[in-house]
């Protein structure tokens, strides 16, 4: 795993007892700028890909850009930290958390869904070793990373595995098999983030397959819990650090989040969830509100980033 | 007070205890070997492993789809995680075993007791017969059913030496012998065990011996058939039955599973392919099962020695009117 030194040292630096609150600013504004350029790759992506989701891209980037730039420690094949994208689906995000954090380009994130391009709709790891793993049927990258803390623990490897799920994918039945199966197991080296965004594919959650108590479910299992705003970077840190050193029980980070967010038009907007086809006009005010210059967004719409 | 009843009857050199006792031999020269069960460990034979490397045992509860892909991810930290319950629910995590198995192209071996009738008693909802049709679906994905105890063993360290994901049948009932000490096992490979030149009988599993006793029938009505043991269904020996159709040209496959997609549907597909020849298929013909012992199910549902044998008449009169 590839993660920026500079942001590892700025992980380093806030983790000191008395850590100078410069250098936490520091490294909140440099996952905050991160997460923003994240959200401008995955929405090129899908504009230029024709199809993808765009709504749980945006509404992930702030938890990709803490994982992928802060918490992912580097090591050998044994000792490092890995990240299972189980909400595979997310894929735009991925891909452009990959391209901001040196795993590929931002020409590769933009090839997303094309033929030939081992940036698919749903990540795969015989294309991309550093996805981990194969994704995109719910609940199953969420299984595979226990399998993967679960080896790791048996093998005395001190690495963390983390998995992202999307709120509709906890409706998979699958996913509360792993969720006692890792109580029982005692994973503390296991770190699941749900994405809270609230919407499905059709509909809000609660319309769908009600999912509340939520934190109350996942207690009831055995899991150490926090729940968390998704989009507030030294929230997302502090759970994050909180995760990585309490013992005992696995740990799920409940982060509720805006579908759509930094991008007006399509916040908490159902419609935007799906596989869109976006037009030009609707990437460019996208990427307008994300913080792309007037005169950048010709080269974005011709993909020549 | 009497002693607590014996849930399981284990016999003795069923296919299950031959595997779970070569895996337990084998498994100290595989260090990276780990068994992952869901609660059936005296079932499918991995309870002698449990007892000889208890902390090399994984127990997922009933939970097959959760075990199905975790066993990707233990696989994907460098394991050689053997994933063990019933066939019938190893087709409850075939969607696990294609995504995070063989599309991810892990090292997982997928171990099946209670195959097809041979379940017996435990009646229709138990008898998986479809279970090597979907797992031969799936790209990447090996599929074995060895016919005895002694190629069950050969089997297992086979499947141990081989990269990739494989799916293995074993067995519930006592099996019955067909190989001595001398048989040799390779993954892809069938073994003309019998030869003939009026047609070839190819079978796998417990119908390997029912295959042998039809050709005593046969031989008793003047006719010579070649009996074939093809324990890998996938990938099947396309050159051994393509030298099977040139040298007899007529075949009948046997199989404890549907007739459809099975061992049946693999020589089919291959002979199609490469050589042309009349086909007689023994299988469960595309119905469920139900409760019975399992020789008494073979008679019943017409995978017995005297199916295969009538099975055998009737593709010889279609190759001579051919």
């Amino acid at each position: 795993m590839q993660v920026s030194p500079t942001l590892v040292a700025a992980r380093e630096a806030r983790l000191q007892v008395l850590e100078p609150p410069r250098r936490l600013a520091a490294a909140i504004e440099k996952l905050s700028e991160a997460a923003r350029a994240i959200r401008r790759t995955a929405i090129a992506a899908v504009y230029h890909a024709t199809s993808g989701h765009p709504g749980g891209a945006l509404s992930s980037a702030d938890l990709f850009a803490c994982i992928y730039g802060d918490a992912l420690r580097r090591g050998d094949d044994l000792n490092r930290d890995r990240f299972v994208l189980s909400k595979g689906h997310a894929a735009p995000a991925l891909y452009a958390t990959g391209a901001e954090f040196g795993l590929c380009s931002v020409k590769d994130a933009l090839s997303l869904r094309k033929l030939g391009s081992r940036f698919q709709g749903h990540p795969h790891v015989l294309d991309l070793p550093w996805v981990e793993t194969s994704t995109g049927s719910l609940g199953q990258g969420f299984s595979v990373a226990i399998g993967m803390a679960l080896g790791l623990k048996m093998k005395k490897s001190p690495a963390r595995v983390y998995t992202m799920l999307g709120d509709g994918e906890l409706q998979e039945g699958e996913v509360w098999e792993g969720a006692m199966c890792a109580a029982h197991h005692k994973l503390d080296n296991l770190v699941a983030v749900i994405d809270y965004n609230k919407l499905q594919s059709d509909d809000f959650n609660a319309n769908i397959m009600g999912l509340e108590p939520l934190g109350d479910k996942w207690r009831a299992f055995g899991w150490h819990v926090q729940e968390i705003d998704g989009h507030n970077i030294a929230l997302i840190l502090e759970a994050l650090d909180h995760a990585a050193t309490a013992g005992g029980k696995p740990h799920v980070i409940i982060a509720h989040t805006i579908k759509g967010r930094g991008v007006p038009y399509m916040e908490n907007v159902p419609a935007w969830h799906g596989s869109v086809k976006m037009t030009p006009q609707q990437t460019e005010d996208a990427l307008r509100a994300l913080g792309v210059a007037e005169a950048d967004l010709k080269n974005w719409i011709e993909g020549n980033v | 007070m009497s002693s607590a009843p014996q849930l399981i009857a284990s016999g003795t050199d069923s296919l299950r205890e031959a595997f779970g006792k070569a895996l337990t031999r084998l498994a100290p020269d595989y260090p990276e070997v780990v068994v992952l069960d869901a609660d059936i460990a005296g079932g499918t034979g991995v309870h002698h492993f449990r007892k000889a490397f208890p902390e090399r045992f994984i127990q997922f509860g009933i939970a097959e789809q959760n075990m199905m892909a975790a066993a990707g991810g233990m696989a994907a930290v460098g394991m050689i995680p053997i994933v063990t319950t019933f066939a019938v629910f190893c087709l409850r995590a075939v969607e696990q075993a294609r995504l995070s198995i063989a599309y991810s192209n892990r090292n997982v071996k997928i171990v099946a007791s209670h195959p097809g009738l041979d379940v017996g008693p435990d009646g229709g909802s138990a008898q998986a017969l479809e279970d090597m049709a979907a797992f031969r679906a799936i790209p990447g994905m090996t599929v074995i059913s060895p016919a005895d105890a002694t190629e069950m063993a050969l089997a297992t360290k086979a499947i141990l030496d081989f990269q990739g994901p494989v799916y293995m049948r074993t067995g519930r009932s006592a099996s019955v012998s067909v190989f001595d000490a001398g048989h040799t096992f390779e993954i892809g490979k069938g073994k003309i065990i019998r030869q003939g030149c009026d047609l070839t009988i190819v079978a796998c599993g417990v119908e390997v011996a029912r295959a042998l006793d039809a050709a005593k029938l046969l031989e008793q009505k003047g006719i010579s058939p070649r009996v074939v043991n093809m324990p890998t269904i996938k990938p099947i020996d396309v050159a051994l039955l393509t030298q099977c159709a040139r040298e007899t040209g007529a075949f009948v496959t046997a199989e404890d599973h549907n007739i459809h997609g099975g061992l049946g549907g693999a020589v089919a597909e291959a002979l199609a392919g490469h050589a042309p020849a009349p086909i007689e298929f023994i299988g469960v013909k595309d119905r469920f099962g139900e409760s019975g012992e399992p020789e008494e199910l073979a008679q019943h549902l017409g995978l017995g020695a005297k199916s295969i044998a009538a099975a055998a008449e009737r593709v010889l009169a279609r190759k001579k009117a051919a």
